[in-house]
């Protein structure tokens, strides 16, 4: 029986966010198909990670475990997924819009004579076709499309935070397969020389609960640190919009929007920013937006909750003083 | 060190969203008569990271590839005159409203015409349809190793050796050559293309070749529709006698929503 497959990430040891996700997204579609999810997992030194992968939701894990797959590469990767394809000759292949997804699947999709569609907000099987219908925004979020191909695989990248997880169930039970996928490390053409982590200074900013972000109109870097404070009042973390990334203010891993971080925090402060479709793209499923900008015309009210018209230089002090005086209250 | 770089011509993605349309009979956004299309920001990256590379090396040549209606040749002309070499120009309907497999196909196809070439460079993703396919989807059709999302890409010793943007940091990676790379915002701003520069454009040759001289490949997927999304709600607009007040009623109005 064809299945439903997921290729996984794991950060330091457990599966990342979006792999469950991925995982809750594969068992709908697994369960319209009447099919079973099985999860992929690369990487030297998997460990409790397959378990993991089960307890979120998957019936079968294969593990390709080898050095030549500690770092990501495409050549290394793609040729391992091919032989797999071979033998479990999955329907649907999904993974994660993250660095590695996006450069996996469109590579994948072409080597094994299927296409991919990237970045999807959702997925569901026509009734009548058993096709995979694939929903992704376009035109920098401006409008959105859905896609179909008959060519299996079906390949689809998931843009994170948009599908739901599992609860995890650790009294699931699946099977662990180790795959050995025969490569030859020799002709890899890719070679992983050095790896540098750019950490941000307190609370991740996919991971936090109030995003501060601040856009062109902000000025400086010096006029930064003040919603950088106001971040770390509130608990939160710093975003930046693209213009601010361009001009060096603040560093370009704290850009949110389509080609940046994609956030989805409980509250969300936009500062001095249009709100450019792109940068919606990044943020727009915050569920508190409150923006804060001198042209009542700026693109961001008109997906906000709570907006302020005024200099933010003004608005963000009085802002700041009646928090802290709330919050120590 | 030969260079190609594709480059495509898209609906300014400036565009405020409220005057964003879409053509339902296209399937696509209409192009608006004011306003003239650009070339695809993420492409003018990568022009400018292949000139970086030339002028690293003191030597080389770039050719700018782009497939599109007539006025594709805009684009081919504005990437020639921030300091590309030649220009290639690929026109036909068989090559309009492709997907991403064939849109790849067809670029490779004209690129393996082209010739000889050390460095493929392509923007992240397109602005117009943010498929993000096309450059690594070439070079698995060329069969050579390609990175993406590249910050910045030198060559040593007859191998590059780029840096790969991640989501917490970058990693450096080791490629043999020929290889395709492709490039975002990352890699820095595009150079402004100097008077001279446009007056060399000018007069630098574009290549024309219609589905005659490439042959067209068939598209794998389908677009069923495309709509624009609705936002609903309303933004409940915090006032005050102040711009200092509004932002204290701001923090009061969260702290009553419990948002704080």
């Amino acid at each position: 029986m064809a299945d439903v497959m997921i290729v996984g990430e794991i950060i330091e040891g457990k599966l990342s966010a979006s792999t469950t996700e991925i995982l809750g997204a594969a068992r709908k579609l697994a369960g319209d198909l009447g099919q079973n999810v099985c999860a992929v997992l690369l990487g030297s030194g998997i460990g409790d990670a397959a378990n993991e992968a089960i307890s979120f939701g998957a019936d079968k894990v294969y593990t390709i475990e080898n050095e030549m797959f500690a770092d990501y590469t495409n050549d290394a990767y793609v040729g391992a997924l091919e032989k797999l394809n071979a033998e479990a000759a999955p329907e649907i292949i999904l993974m994660g819009q993250t660095s590695n997804g996006m450069d996996l699947a469109p590579r994948l999709a072409f080597r094994l004579g299927s296409a991919a569609t990237l970045d999807c907000i959702d997925l569901t099987i026509d009734p009548d076709t058993k096709l995979m219908q694939k929903t992704k925004p376009v035109y920098g979020g401006n409008a959105v499309a859905v896609y179909v191909s008959e060519a299996k695989p079906q390949i689809a990248t998931v843009r994170s935070k948009t599908m739901d997880p599992l609860a995890q169930d650790t009294s699931r039970s699946g099977e662990v397969v180790a795959f050995d996928p025969g490569l030859d490390s020799s002709a890899m053409r890719q070679k992983v020389v050095d790896k540098v982590k750019e950490e941000v200074e307190g609370i991740k900013l996919e991971d936090a609960d109030v995003v501060v972000c601040g856009g062109r109109g902000v000025g400086s870097a010096e006029a930064f640190e003040e919603l950088r404070e106001l971040a770390k009042q509130l608990n939160g973390a710093l975003g930046a919009s693209r213009p601010p990334c361009d001009s060096g203010w603040v560093p370009n891993n704290i850009q949110i929007g389509l080609t940046g971080k994609m956030v989805a925090p409980t509250v969300y402060i936009g500062i001095a920013l249009s709100g450019s479709s792109q940068h919606q793209a990044g943020m727009s499923g915050s569920k508190n937006i409150i923006a804060i900008n001198k042209d009542a015309e700026a693109n961001i009210f008109g997906i906000s909750h709570y907006g302020v018209v005024g200099d933010y230089k003004k608005v963000i002090p009085a802002f700041a003083e009646k928090c802290k005086e709330l919050l120590s209250g | 060190m030969n260079m190609i770089v594709c480059v495509k011509q898209v609906v300014d993605p400036e565009t405020p969203a409220a005057s964003f349309k879409i053509d339902p009979e296209a399937k696509r956004a209409l192009v608006s008569k004011d306003k003239p299309m650009v070339i695809s920001p993420f492409d003018e990256n990568a022009v400018e990271a292949a000139l970086k590379v030339k002028d690293a090396a003191g030597e080389g040549k770039v050719m700018i590839l782009s497939m599109g209606g007539e006025s594709a040749k805009d684009v081919i002309k504005h990437s020639l005159a921030m300091g590309g070499d030649e220009g290639y120009q690929m026109t036909d309907p068989a090559f309009d409203d492709v997907d991403s497999y064939a849109t790849a196909a067809n670029l490779a196809e004209a690129i393996k015409k082209i010739g000889e070439y050390d460095i493929i460079f392509c923007g992240r993703q397109d602005a117009d349809w943010d498929a993000g396919q096309v450059g690594t989807g070439i070079a698995e059709i060329l069969g050579i190793p390609s990175v993406t999302a590249v910050k910045k890409a030198e060559v040593q010793d007859g191998k590059a050796v780029v840096e790969r943007v991640l989501a917490d940091g970058y990693e450096t990676i080791e490629v043999t050559l020929p290889a395709l790379f492709t490039v975002s915002n990352e890699i820095g701003e595009p150079r402004y293309a100097t008077l001279k520069g446009i007056m060399a454009a000018a007069k630098k040759q574009v290549t024309n070749w219609s589905s005659s001289d490439v042959t067209a490949a068939q598209a794998r997927s389908q677009m069923l529709k495309i709509y624009i999304p609705v936002h609903e709600g309303e933004c409940e607009i915090i006032e005050g006698e102040t711009a200092e007040e509004a932002g204290t009623n701001l923090a009061l109005k969260l702290r009553e929503a419990k948002l704080i």
